[in-house]
């Protein structure tokens, strides 16, 4: 059974790996965190949050100063989804975000009786259900 | 060093009960009690609630009761917001609550705080503990305590109490508050929430709970007192009667209950609701996958020069036990006003769990008492006593972003959810404090509502809201600009404009914010004030591929009065920070910007101050972005054509606003060859990104990753600023040296600089 555990990522149960929702392929152990099936890129904050005020005038433009912060990109290798914006000081290690107990896991789903995929939802609303339903049949959201 | 070679290992009876008389004797002063500080969970039941409950208890009935008590607080909470003078009254900043005897709060006004739920059993269980049987004190009947000093237990110290015991027969069987974010208290900068504070006595009136109602009556003596010791005693007086008023009347229908259903039966609900959040929240915690679930925050700046601090926070569940903990946390910093005592962390920790993981539960001080929190006393989330606090929010919004981004993960699987998927939520008051006098002549410190403008809300199925509500308050308003304007003597030139491309980008965005322009006028003196961070760092980030806010400057315009210039020329009334800061319309102006902690600022009049409202942090990955939202973001003006080119690879027709469908399909595939090409495995990536210690001239506070547990440092010596790592307890004392003698050092050793190459010989003494 795949169990979604972000909006980009499943554990497979049987298998015990991290797999990409989107295309399917192998992120790594889920023992271990699934940043290390990732691809990672460092980003300059510069280049997403762009300067509203002249850069070459001012020290505070909006953007965040390249110096304190960089964004750390993560993809999927198989299909180059961007599934985490990681922002850290530069040369800072990468958070460890999520570590599971596969095991537990497991039992809590055999305890459950249920397919997690199947059941799985965004969260309680009518406009939650109504919104999802929508964007499903126009393949926006798995 | 004296060593007692024949110490006894312990102390007869008799002998502690001589040590402890000795010490309740000559004890100098009933400071805040560590006993009482360092716990969040609820009180064990009391015998009198032992008893109520084991006679029998009524579901049904203890539903009505619960029903009617929050009917009680509902209307309190609306004459406090009706009739109260605290801008932040009206905007809907405060709460009414009633607690049980211990002082758990067990039902909380459905608006309002909900951040009050996890902090007023402090004072409570402190008036318990030291007043009650303190001759000179005592609880009586009609008897009504105040109280603000956070290191007794509070959100921050602009926010005031007043508490009063519930009693039948001499006994307290239960408390009714109400808490008001006053605004003004007397701090160092007028507002109430300075960022300048630089020790605790600048951080404004530092009220332990005391008595200031007596058996009905103000005190008048005492209320004098406090009027004098703030910049606004027409406030003091009026709220303080505001608070009184809505108290009694929540008094008088919970009379009416007790009356009808009997004290036991009264006690008993109270208890019951305590007892029911705490059991559900280990159920519900239960349902949560076990692991751990860390996040790293940063933030930038003392609100005095530009740091980076790192707020930890890791939690971990395993079966129906949660843990968070905070340590790796930076250090507290003594002369700045950032730190905050560990009991505001949580209570902002308790607003993510009950306005953002579990809604539906009763506000009772159990939907977080189960969960163990883990801290070192000395960081900047949990400050000592001797630590300044006047901008704590810094840090306990940080407990709270920490709380909500982490729930995300931990949730995420569940089959069953209490609230929606979000993303981040913004987490600074960017907003003006203000101060001086007024064009009626009274003197003044408060705040523009635009507090309660913070974006956020994206979701894995829709857009985030543009300044939709603080965090700390759904319900709260960002109110009417123009009635203020007729209060005080500046006026919002720019109020509420969204700032283009100021959104967290995401498949589904984070919602924006608005920027703000002020000039005061026609006043003899008056000031403008920032506390926030994130000027150079985001303050807060995004979810699953989606990013977080940008950054926010303060620009300012001083030197020049831009009313002038536009009554002669009309035409130049039509600014942006964008515009006036990049195009510089008026000639005569000193065109300049900070980081968003700015300490009181004299205005003259006409003079500009510009800040913008932050965003909220995006969802899922730009590229997902329905390709139409992102055209229609465009033709709104929303975002610009190279953000909908570069961020979410969309191309369109910038005349028409047509999308080109095959050119967004070339553009995206293109853009996702581009993450393969340049992006780099994991283990390989870390080892090319991963440094030893930070930067070498970044003043860096907190652990260096997670893997030590010590923390890196810079304190300044008699040679100047020092890296070390070492544990906390180990750290010598930090305190940042003024930034305006840095400065004047850096100018002189500029000047030494350019007088040894031109040979200009100057002899100045020492
Ligand atoms: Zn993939």
């Amino acid at each position: 059974m795949r169990v979604p555990m972000t909006e980009y990522l499943v554990i497979d149960l049987d298998t015990e790996r991290w797999v990409c929702r989107v295309c399917a392929h192998d992120m790594g152990d889920a023992h271990d965190t699934y940043k290390a099936g990732a691809l990672v890129y460092d980003r300059d904050p510069s280049e997403i949050h762009q300067p509203i005020i002249d850069p070459e005038r001012y020290e505070y433009t909006f953007s965040p100063d390249p110096n304190y912060c960089r964004i750390l990109e993560y993809y999927c290798p198989g299909c180059a989804t961007q599934i985490e914006a990681e922002y850290l000081p530069p040369g800072h290690p990468p958070t460890i975000d999520m570590l599971i107990d596969v095991d537990a896991l497991r039992a809590q789903w055999a305890e459950r009786g249920l397919d997690a995929e199947q059941v799985f939802t965004y969260g309680p609303g009518e406009d939650a259900q109504k919104y999802t339903a929508e964007l499903k049949a126009a393949g926006l959201v798995r | 060093m004296t060593i007692m070679d024949n110490r006894p290992s312990t102390l007869t009876p008799q002998e502690q009960q001589w040590v402890d008389d000795f010490m309740d004797e000559t004890t100098l002063f009933l400071g805040p009690d560590p006993e009482i500080m360092r716990s969040h969970s609820i009180a064990e039941r009391s015998a009198h609630e032992e008893l109520a409950i084991a006679a029998g208890v009524d579901r049904l009935q203890i539903e009505r009761i619960r029903k009617r008590i929050a009917g009680a607080l509902d209307e309190g909470y609306e004459m406090c917001e009706a009739q109260g003078a605290a801008p932040g009254a009206k905007w809907g900043d405060l709460t009414t609550a009633i607690y049980t005897a211990a002082g758990d709060v067990s039902y909380l006004s459905c608006h309002g705080v909900i951040a009050f739920s996890a902090i007023l059993h402090h004072p409570i269980r402190y008036i318990m503990k030291y007043w009650k049987d303190e001759p000179t004190v005592g609880i009586h009947e009609g008897d009504g305590f105040i109280h603000n000093d956070a290191r007794y237990g509070n959100v921050h110290n602009t926010d005031q109490s007043m508490i009063m015991p519930i009693m039948r027969e001499g006994q307290i069987i239960a408390w009714v508050a109400a808490t008001i974010h006053e605004g003004e208290n007397g701090a160092c900068e007028p507002g109430g929430m300075p960022s300048g504070s630089e020790t605790p006595f600048d951080d404004g009136l530092r009220m332990s709970p005391f008595k200031i109602v007596e058996r009905g009556e103000l005190r008048r003596d005492l209320l004098t007192f406090l009027q004098h010791s703030v910049r606004d005693p027409k406030l003091q007086l009026a709220d303080l009667k505001v608070k009184i008023t809505a108290v009694r009347k929540i008094m008088e229908r919970v009379d009416k209950v007790i009356d009808e259903v009997g004290v036991d039966t009264f006690v008993a609900a109270l208890r019951t609701t305590v007892e029911d959040v705490d059991l559900e929240v280990r159920r519900r915690i239960k349902e949560l996958p076990d692991g751990t679930y860390r996040m790293d925050q940063f933030m930038d700046s003392t609100l005095k020069e530009n740091i980076l601090i790192k707020f930890a926070c890791k939690v971990t569940v395993k079966g129906d036990h949660m843990t968070v903990d905070l340590r790796g946390t930076g250090p507290e910093i003594l002369n700045r006003a950032i730190n905050s005592p560990l009991c505001s962390v949580k209570s902002m920790m308790m607003q993510a769990i009950l306005a953002f993981w579990w809604p539906d539960l009763p506000r009772s001080t159990s939907a977080m008492s189960c969960i163990e929190i883990i801290s070192d006393e000395g960081t900047w989330a949990d400050a000592s006593y001797d630590a300044p606090m006047g901008q704590s929010l810094q840090a306990s919004f940080r407990g709270f972003s920490a709380m909500q981004a982490l729930y995300s993960r931990m949730s995420f699987s569940t089959p069953h959810k209490y609230s929606n998927v979000v993303a981040n939520w913004f987490n600074q008051i960017n907003t003006f404090l203000w101060g001086g006098i007024t064009q009626h002549g009274d003197s003044v410190g408060n705040l523009c509502a635009d507090l309660n403008g913070m974006p956020g809300g994206a979701k894995p199925f829709r857009d985030g809201e543009d300044a939709v509500s603080p965090l700390f308050c759904a319900m709260a308003d960002t109110a009417e600009q123009e009635v203020m304007e007729e209060e005080v003597p500046f006026m919002q030139l720019v109020s509420k404009r969204l700032v283009r491309d100021n959104m967290g980008f995401g498949k589904f965005t984070g919602g924006m914010g608005y920027e703000m322009i002020v000039a005061s006028e026609g006043t003899p003196q008056w000031g403008f004030m920032t506390v926030t961070s994130g000027a150079k760092f985001s303050s807060i980030y995004g979810m699953y591929g989606g990013y977080g806010c940008g950054t926010y400057p303060l620009s300012m315009v001083k030197g020049t009065n831009v009313y002038e210039h536009v009554r002669q020329d009309p035409s130049k009334f039509d600014l942006s920070i964008e515009k006036v800061m990049n195009e510089r319309p008026f000639e005569d102006g000193r065109y300049s910007t900070y980081h968003m902690g700015l300490q009181f600022d004299i205005a003259k009049d006409g003079e500009l101050y510009m800040i913008s409202q932050g965003a909220g942090g995006g969802y899922g990955d730009p590229l997902e972005r329905d390709p139409h939202a992102v055209v229609r973001d465009a033709e709104l003006g929303r975002v610009s054509q190279k953000v909908a080119q570069d961020i979410f690879a969309v191309v369109y027709d910038p005349e028409t606003f047509r999308l080109d469908v095959a050119g967004t399909e070339r553009a995206r595939a293109a853009a996702r060859a581009a993450r393969l090409e340049r992006g780099t495995p994991f283990a390989q990536f870390c080892e090319q990104f991963v440094t030893p210690e930070p930067p070498k001239d970044l003043l860096y506070y907190g652990s260096w990753g997670s893997e030590t547990s010590d923390i890196t440092a810079t304190v300044f010596t008699i040679d100047g600023p020092e890296r070390v790592v070492a544990p906390l307890e180990e750290l010598p004392i930090v305190m940042v040296p003024d930034r305006r003698e840095v400065k004047i050092a850096q100018l002189e050793a500029r000047i030494h600089e350019l007088e040894s190459k031109h040979g200009d010989v100057a002899h100045r003494k020492a």
